[in-house]
């Protein structure tokens, strides 16, 4: 682990965690500010999404609220609601453990901040390749909640003039998650489990309300995956 | 809502969006883990990323209905082709942004 903070070097691991973010903070921009203009509509003003888009950083759940405020939800049913679509944190910030192992408590309550769907795909392929430091990662949190906040407080105050879909922009998160699954392609158990989780997951969806098709089937595809592994090895 | 309402909400939501992502995390890192929950947790990313991407692929999500039809499927097959050729993170942003773009205009 690298520890030494001498100021080159620690400019060198925070400009590669920017780099390493840029897909996430373009992705951010459109629905930063598709999530302003909605909020604005349902009659936030914009420190209210500031301070949302700080203290919370949570895209569907920030987007779940809105709608919720629109409709006229009380403020404890959207803390429980936000608490439901969040939890398939839990998974990733134990698959993320495994990377930062001994590393002290500070550093890991900064971290935990920033662990996003995005930033979690991001920093998983990256602390693969072995030689990921850890404050890269942290910058890569940071970088992209920065973005957010900006492009949430934009959305409010300057949203509809921007057209909407310019670009193909709105692809931009679905392009950086297709490719981020092509690097988790490391045999042919992980592109069984792949599969295998994107069936579970529509079906899921289809069936079952709400958003409790992510755990599902993340931790179905990924207990069967282990399963057939550990036959796979056991036989060998 | 005034003021305080609004911190109350967003510093309610914020305290169950942190915690799931903190809690395992800094337990977690501290403890001796076992071979068999770390070879789980391997399958973690690949399992958790197909799944979020099932739905924009698979479904329309406004109907809650199966769609195998989709721009974004269609525009998914040559952007994954990309990937896997050369496992380029930007380049593969960049052509499914491009294609979607075009399909869309042609559509």
């Amino acid at each position: 682990m690298n520890s030494n903070n001498s100021t080159p070097e620690l400019a060198h691991t925070i400009r590669d965690g920017i780099r390493a973010a840029w897909p996430i903070c373009l992705g951010y921009i459109p629905i930063g500010l598709a999530l302003g203009v909605l909020a604005q509509q349902a009659g936030l003003p914009w420190w209210a999404i500031a301070m949302m888009s700080t203290i919370v950083f949570a895209g569907s759940a920030q987007f779940i609220c809105v709608a919720m405020l629109a409709a006229g939800a009380s403020i404890s049913t959207i803390i429980i609601t936000t608490l439901v679509v969040n939890l398939r944190h839990t998974l990733m910030s134990s698959a993320l453990a495994v990377h930062l192992r001994g590393v002290n408590r500070f550093f890991l309550t900064l971290f935990s901040y920033g662990i996003t769907d995005e930033s979690f795909a991001i920093n998983m392929a990256k602390f693969r390749t072995g030689k990921w430091d850890r404050w890269s990662a942290l910058t890569v949190n940071h970088a992209a909640n920065m973005v957010w906040v900006i492009a949430t407080i934009s959305g409010t105050l300057l949203g509809q003039l921007i057209p909407a879909g310019a670009f193909g922009i709105d692809y931009a998160l679905t392009g950086m998650f297709l490719c981020l699954l092509v690097f988790q392609f490391q045999g042919r158990i992980y592109i069984f489990t792949a599969i295998l989780s994107a069936l579970i997951a529509t079906i899921w969806y289809l069936y079952i309300p709400g958003d409790s098709y992510i755990v599902g089937a993340a931790i179905s595809a990924a207990t069967i995956g282990y399963l057939a592994q550990k036959r796979n090895t056991g036989k060998a | 809502m005034n003021f305080s309402e609004y911190l109350l909400l967003f510093g309610g939501m914020g305290l169950v969006t942190y915690l799931p992502r903190a809690l395992p995390l800094i337990y977690l890192a501290h403890k001796q883990l076992p071979q068999g929950l770390i070879d789980w947790l391997s399958f973690i990313p690949v399992a958790v990323l197909s799944a979020l991407l099932a739905p924009a692929l698979f479904i329309n999500t406004t109907e809650r209905s199966l769609s195998m039809g989709k721009l974004e499927l269609l525009v998914a097959i040559p952007t994954l082709i990309f990937a896997i050729k050369t496992r380029s993170l930007g380049g593969t942003v960049l052509v499914g942004m491009f294609l979607y773009w075009i399909g869309g205009l042609i559509i």
